[in-house]
């Protein structure tokens, strides 16, 4: 999917040219940066001042020849913060509505679709009576059903309590990796639900794109520290479950080596992804003696970018992952730290909270 | 003072019980999709005089009866030119029962319209952007979501128009006059019994009449209401 879209608002506007392809693009940007325009722009609920899209080589929307595909010829399957579940019909109607419209010989079946989210002791059931969590699970449902050639999804998690999160998000993770493989386009302002998610990463700011490209990359961009915020910044790094000790400490490898973890539930041999918190990471210009840390990595410094405030970012190459630190300026000067120097990224266990090892 | 065996149906009010069903019938069967129509005009589209129209419509609602009557008159006796036209393809409005349906739609209108412009206005258009993204075209749209949700509204108005129709009395005597057998309407048919000495039995009974037609109305309007309700499947 190729987008190209300009529109102004009340106060701004948003100028933005956009590509998703598979996998999760998930596109990240406070509230009131626009997310939610560019989603119904593509769903085709909006008509922008200017814009241009394309999907598998057929043009949807060109403001330039006056070209709107109308919402129901687009067949990008949309889910909603809100759910929007139709009130009229039980849960069963509401997935046979999006079923009723799916073309011909792409129908994905009724019966997975339902195993796939749980939906079976549901189907009876009047919307209004469902909880939040169950509500998403229906409208991602109805959603498949209706054999989208991309999904869209904004903010399907923002209305939900943490719990409930936890109760979607492996549905959403089985929907990347499962057999579906439906490109998804989320969108979120939480980063911990597109760190879990994402694998291509773009990055909204006052109506334009700061930042875009595969997830790992961006995450650990010392540029994107100011964008996420200095609590979420924090790079993504795939790692690998191989042993759990009588302690309740887990060991990872990494590709710069072994990480001791607590709380990973996940089986020997499992795949993971993990968040390592940019203020979470310590550095030591020598390797660090009676220390209470657990994990102490060997890194070389990429690059240092200095803040406004009292603050920097440091990008550590770890192998061939990217760490993301964040220090103060004093202990930058005080390492003398520079590009290329050999030095040790210090993690606590506990750097790495357990919502956000992802499967 | 009535007494009981003063109260009979004679030929009269059996004539003007016909009469107002008959009546009340086509007025709901012209009304109910023209109240649909602007009902949705109003609710959902903005353009230059709506303001303009929904106070036209709603009228009636404000000014006496007998004037609305009289501007009927004013507009469709064959003297007037729309009167005039009408006439000359067949079709004569005033004093006849035809204009009782018209002077009824007229005074049904607000009811009616506003009872379906609350519905539709109650109705989230988010529900029906959804229902556009997963496929369904405007007309699928409207009769798999809005429709479903606005029936009851659309039913409460229809009832509303019978009842109105059934009870009219100011602008349906102005424009259509008093003839027994022709425009001589429940309503009318009990206020004209009440103008001859000895006939307040007559009027007694056909108020009982109105009485047992407009209970039966209610019941009948509340089992659609029902049936609507486990169409649509709505269990809230």
């Amino acid at each position: 999917m190729k987008l190209r879209l300009r529109h102004r608002f009340d106060g701004f506007t948003l100028d933005l040219a956009l590509e998703a392809g598979a996998g999760i693009t998930a596109l990240f940007g406070r509230s009131g940066a626009g997310k939610s325009t560019v989603i119904n722009a593509v769903a085709g609920l909006l008509r922008p001042d200017e814009g241009h899209l394309e999907v598998e080589g057929e043009v949807l929307m060109d403001t330039a020849r006056g070209l709107h595909v109308p919402p129901h010829k687009r067949r990008f399957g949309t889910v909603f913060q809100d759910a929007r579940l139709f009130p009229h019909l039980s849960v069963a109607q509401n997935l046979d509505f999006g079923t009723r419209y799916a073309p011909r010989g792409s129908k994905i079946p009724r019966e997975d679709v339902i195993d796939l989210l749980g939906l079976r002791a549901l189907l009876e059931r009047a919307p209004p009576t469902l909880s939040g969590g169950e509500k998403q699970r229906v409208a991602l449902g109805r959603a498949l059903l209706s054999a989208p050639r991309m999904l869209l999804m904004d903010e399907p998690l923002a209305s939900l309590d943490a719990t409930r999160k936890q109760e979607i998000l492996p549905y959403l993770e089985h929907l990347r990796d499962g057999p579906l493989r439906l490109p998804i386009l989320y969108v979120s302002h939480a980063v911990d639900e597109i760190t879990r998610l994402a694998d291509t990463l773009v990055l909204l700011k006052d109506g334009g794109i700061t930042a875009q490209g595969p997830l790992r990359d961006v995450m650990s961009d010392p540029a994107t520290v100011p964008l996420l915020g200095v609590r979420d910044a924090g790079s993504v790094l795939e790692a690998v479950v191989t042993g759990h000790a009588q302690d309740g400490l887990s060991t990872l490898k990494i590709s710069a080596g072994l990480l001791h973890l607590p709380g990973v539930q996940a089986p020997v041999g499992a795949q993971l992804r993990i968040r390592i918190m940019a203020q979470d990471v310590m550095l030591a210009s020598t390797r660090p003696d009676g220390l209470s840390a657990q994990n102490i990595l060997p890194v070389t410094v990429e690059t240092i970018r200095i803040g406004e405030g009292p603050g920097a970012a440091i990008a550590l190459r770890a192998g061939t992952d990217r760490l993301l630190a964040r220090i103060t300026r004093r202990a930058v000067a005080q390492l003398q730290l520079t590009e290329g120097a050999q030095i040790y990224a210090v993690l606590k266990a506990t750097a790495v909270a357990p919502i956000n090892i992802g499967s | 003072m009535v007494t009981l065996d003063m109260v009979t149906l004679d030929t009269v009010a059996w004539d003007a019980l016909r009469l107002s069903l008959w009546v009340a019938v086509w007025t709901t069967v012209i009304a109910v999709p023209l109240a649909l129509w602007v009902a949705w005009i109003l609710a959902r589209r903005e353009f230059w005089g709506k303001s303009l129209v929904s106070a036209l419509v709603h009228l009636p609602l404000v000014l006496p009866p007998v004037v609305t009557g009289y501007v009927l008159l004013l507009i469709f006796s064959p003297s007037a030119p729309v009167g005039a036209a009408l006439a000359s393809v067949g079709l004569t409005l005033a004093f006849t029962w035809t204009g009782a349906v018209l002077a009824a739609i007229v005074m049904g209108f607000p009811l009616m319209v506003r009872a379906m412009r609350l519905a539709i206005e109650a109705v989230d258009p988010r529900l029906e952007d959804a229902a556009a993204t997963l496929g369904a075209s405007r007309a699928g749209v409207f009769t798999r979501v809005t429709l479903p949700l606005i029936a009851p509204g659309i039913l409460a108005g229809a009832v509303m128009g019978f009842a109105k129709a059934m009870g009219e009395f100011g602008a349906t005597i102005t424009f259509v006059a008093n003839i027994p057998g022709q425009t001589q309407t429940l309503p009318i048919a009990i206020w004209t019994a009440l103008q001859i000495p000895g006939g307040e039995g007559a009027a007694a009974a056909m108020a009982l009449l109105s009485c047992a037609v407009a209970l039966g109305a209610v019941f009948i309007s509340e089992a659609l209401a029902r049936r609507v309700a486990t169409r649509i499947g709505s269990r809230t």
